[in-house]
């Protein structure tokens, strides 16, 4: 039993065909199947920050103060404007997946092109914002936590203020993972696209790369409050 | 109904089939290394589960072995920690939790959906490659200092050893990637794979276990991934999280380990009672009772596994309502438990029983089932689990739904399905030989652990009091009956690729459609695209469609 070979219908103008793959009845069958597959992917991503929030909620109640003194050194201005950098890259995610759907080759190129602009405009802020506080001693990954006189008189009296920051650093640092390798889809679909790979015939990568950075920028939704503004 | 006899004269010979077998259609190497099609993964994965249960075996041996004299008769002390925690890593995530789901599910579950294949081979593939490459990392581990924190790794002495904690974590954070893989692709495949004509209430119940399983394999997985996770950066870098010099809290870890590793412990015996399910009814020539009540007890069993992890810390510092909470929920597991029990034994009541090999161990099974069940039931009682806490008896209990159930249930599907994976028949006589040495052999080994354990023989000690020595050296006995029970499944089953018999090409005539397909399957399974029409189960006029 093996299925005859199906071709999807390609629009004009020098797109590249897709073939489904031999198990697939059907193209909608395959499509769907990818996209289930997707959605389960990223039910993985939310419980693996489930974890991380988890432990968050945990020590912000075992220590508020630490938290409440520790929040208030990030800089908030800082995390709304990568706020604001998500937000806007998930609407052009958006206006790209749409742009594929209706085989305009040259509009879904720059549509992606502005959500890597927007993604590496982010990494530029967050490395900011790392070097920061890696110069005034509060980068703890390293084993030593010593804050320098510009943080030391907050931080006095505390207990255990390394927790807030190491926390702050992996839940950012395994968000901001997520955003290069976002980047690095995202690059390889404006690469495949440019070459008239994906339309209304076929166009499952950009649809699941759209979701996965849609899910990227809702996991930021939660922990730019939690981080900077709700301590 | 009568007994099924197989046709053995009728078994298909090579020049009559329409298409060359999967094993057949091409050779070589990269053949297998670099196949897509789900039996040839299932195969790999059978092989490397298999050896992965050969060396927790081994290594269980020297356990018991060692346990033989109250001093302890082989090892150093903090030799015998390193080689209980290499036992359970090897079993509990190299072994089980892959063993049925990534093996006879990956083999089976495409072949009941009337499917060409799973609905992401690259992803199955890649699975297995992972699971390869967890397992070389845990191997890595033991030659390069092992790790002697148990397979719990609990924090805070998992932070202090000087072992290999990291590495061994990251092989288990892969591992679970791989798991998670299995599980999601499973799920795709039920959702969109099934023939046409085949709705939800027509899956078998083989599928129904699996899918309860992928969905635990999805959602606690990644919990465990980024616990691990968590324990290589304290272990590097000291972030505090759980390490209590630096502010973390240690309770924290098991509260995140157990919100995985309990579920995941159904993500090992789910698709054993899918698995006893398919025999039970085949050799008993006897639709399952209670065909909906078996599906949604999976469901009802993969949810409640969700809301109970917290039993295993009653004496780790949890509120009292916390823990009545937990205590009550454990209980509830009992109910679709015992709703499965009592199905299988309906289900057998008036069949026209086989006594089989694939029958024999599916027997053990539900006699050691029942066991591990009920004492599950003593230790999620409060007051009972202070005392037995960290005894033998939670031991005899964990084996008897692992070893004695899940493993047992493997072996049945492994017998049950072998004519089918292979086209070739296994010696029954040894079959049932060994399916009762290993019912044997596993009582004797865990009765006494069960014993020793309610007068408080604590686990992982190297040594004990001379009081107890009567015990383990009966126990070491039944390990050693456990030992040639494995030995000589090993040696028949290996014998049987050479020289069995060819099997008929429904062996056992069962009626889902793995058993419609040629034997051995094809490459796409089927000569014809397979369509529902009929009942499932239906033995009454010999064939289903």
């Amino acid at each position: 039993m093996g299925h005859s070979t199906i071709v999807t219908p390609t629009p004009q103008g020098g797109f590249q065909t897709h073939t489904v793959a031999h198990h697939f009845k059907t193209a909608e069958q395959e499509f769907q199947s990818a996209k289930l597959a997707f959605w389960l992917f990223l039910a993985t991503e939310v419980m693996l920050f489930g974890g991380l929030f988890a432990a968050y909620i945990y020590y912000h109640d075992v220590y508020p103060e630490t938290f409440q003194k520790g929040g208030a050194l990030l800089d908030w201005k800082l995390g709304a404007l990568n706020t604001g950098l998500l937000l806007t890259s998930s609407w052009t995610m958006a206006m790209g997946v749409r742009a594929s759907q209706l085989s305009q080759r040259k509009q879904l190129v720059w549509w992606l092109v502005a959500t890597v602009v927007c993604a590496a405009g982010f990494m530029v802020v967050k490395y900011i914002e790392y070097s920061t506080k890696y110069h005034h001693g509060i980068f703890a990954f390293t084993g030593l936590f010593s804050p320098d006189d510009h943080y030391a008189p907050d931080l006095q009296g505390l207990a255990y203020p390394q927790l807030y920051f190491n926390l702050y650093f992996t839940m950012t640092g395994i968000h901001g993972l997520h955003v290069l390798i976002g980047m690095i889809a995202i690059a390889w679909l404006i690469w495949r696209g440019a070459q008239g790979r994906f339309h209304s015939g076929w166009y499952t990568p950009v649809e699941l790369v759209g979701l996965y950075w849609h899910v990227v920028d809702l996991i930021w939704i939660f922990l730019f409050p939690l981080l900077y503004l709700v301590p | 109904m009568t007994t099924y006899v197989p046709d053995i004269e009728k078994a298909p010979e090579a020049g009559s089939r329409k298409e060359p077998s999967y094993l057949d259609v091409t050779k070589g190497f990269w053949s297998w290394a670099g196949t897509l099609d789900h039996k040839r993964i299932g195969l790999m994965y059978l092989v490397g589960v298999t050896a992965a249960f050969l060396c927790g075996g081994i290594l269980a041996l020297l356990i018991r072995l060692h346990l033989w004299t109250p001093d302890g008769a082989i090892f150093e002390n903090a030799v015998y920690n390193q080689v209980f925690t290499l036992h359970g890593v090897f079993m509990v995530f190299i072994f089980i939790i892959p063993a049925i789901p990534a093996s006879l599910g990956n083999f089976v579950l495409p072949l009941m959906l009337g499917a060409p294949d799973v609905a992401l081979p690259r992803l199955n593939l890649a699975s297995f490659y992972l699971w390869l490459t967890g397992t070389i990392m845990a191997i890595y581990s033991i030659l390069s200092g092992a790790v002697d924190t148990g397979w719990t790794f609990y924090t805070p002495y998992s932070l202090q050893t000087q072992q290999a904690v990291v590495s061994m974590g990251l092989a288990v954070f892969t591992l679970g990637f791989s798991s998670i893989f299995t599980g999601l692709n499973f799920i795709v495949t039920i959702h969109k794979m099934r023939a046409r004509g085949q709705t939800w209430f027509k899956l078998p119940l083989f599928c129904w276990a699996i899918y309860a399983t992928s969905v635990l394999q999805v959602l606690a997985t990644p919990v465990l991934g980024i616990t691990v996770l968590l324990l290589a950066f304290e272990h590097l870098y000291h972030i505090g999280i759980f390490d209590p010099a630096h502010g973390g809290d240690p309770v924290l870890f098991q509260h995140f380990f157990w919100f995985y590793s309990h579920p995941a412990v159904y993500i090992m015996i789910l698709p054993a009672m899918g698995v006893i399910s398919e025999v039970v009814t085949v050799h008993s020539r006897k639709p399952l009772f209670g065909y909906k009540l078996l599906a949604f007890s999976s469901i009802s069993i993969a949810v409640i596994s969700f809301l109970v992890w917290g039993h295993h810390m009653f004496t780790s510092g949890e509120s009292e309502f916390v823990m009545l909470a937990f205590s009550f929920l454990t209980m509830l597991v009992a109910i679709p438990t015992a709703i499965k029990e009592f199905s299988w034994v309906a289900t057998i009541w008036g069949g026209s029983v086989a006594l089989t090999a694939p029958m024999l161990y599916a027997i053990a099974f539900l006699i050691i089932f029942a066991i591990g069940g009920l004492t599950g039931v003593f230790l999620g009682t409060l007051s009972v689990d202070i005392h037995l806490h960290d005894t033998y008896f939670v031991v005899a209990h964990f084996h008897a739904v692992m070893m004695g159930s899940t493993a047992l249930a493997f072996f049945a599907g492994v017998h049950h399905w072998w004519p089918k994976m292979f086209g070739r028949m296994y010696n029954e006589t040894l079959a049932k030989i060994s399916a009762i040495l290993i019912l044997v052999g596993f009582n004797v080994t865990f009765l006494p652990q069960f014993a020793m354990g309610s007068q408080g023989m604590p686990r992982r000690y190297a040594t004990y009091i001379p009081e107890w020595q009567i015990y383990h050296q009966w126990s070491t006995v039944g390990a050693v009956i456990l030992g040639i029970g494995f030995a000589l499944m090993l040696g028949y089953l290996i014998h049987s690729l050479f020289a069995g018999r060819k099997a008929a090409a429904n062996e056992w005539g069962g009626v889902t459609m793995d058993w419609e397909s040629p034997t051995p399957p094809n490459l796409y399974n089927f000569d014809e695209e397979p369509v529902v029409t009929g009942e499932l189960y239906d033995y009454g006029h010999g064939a289903k469609h």
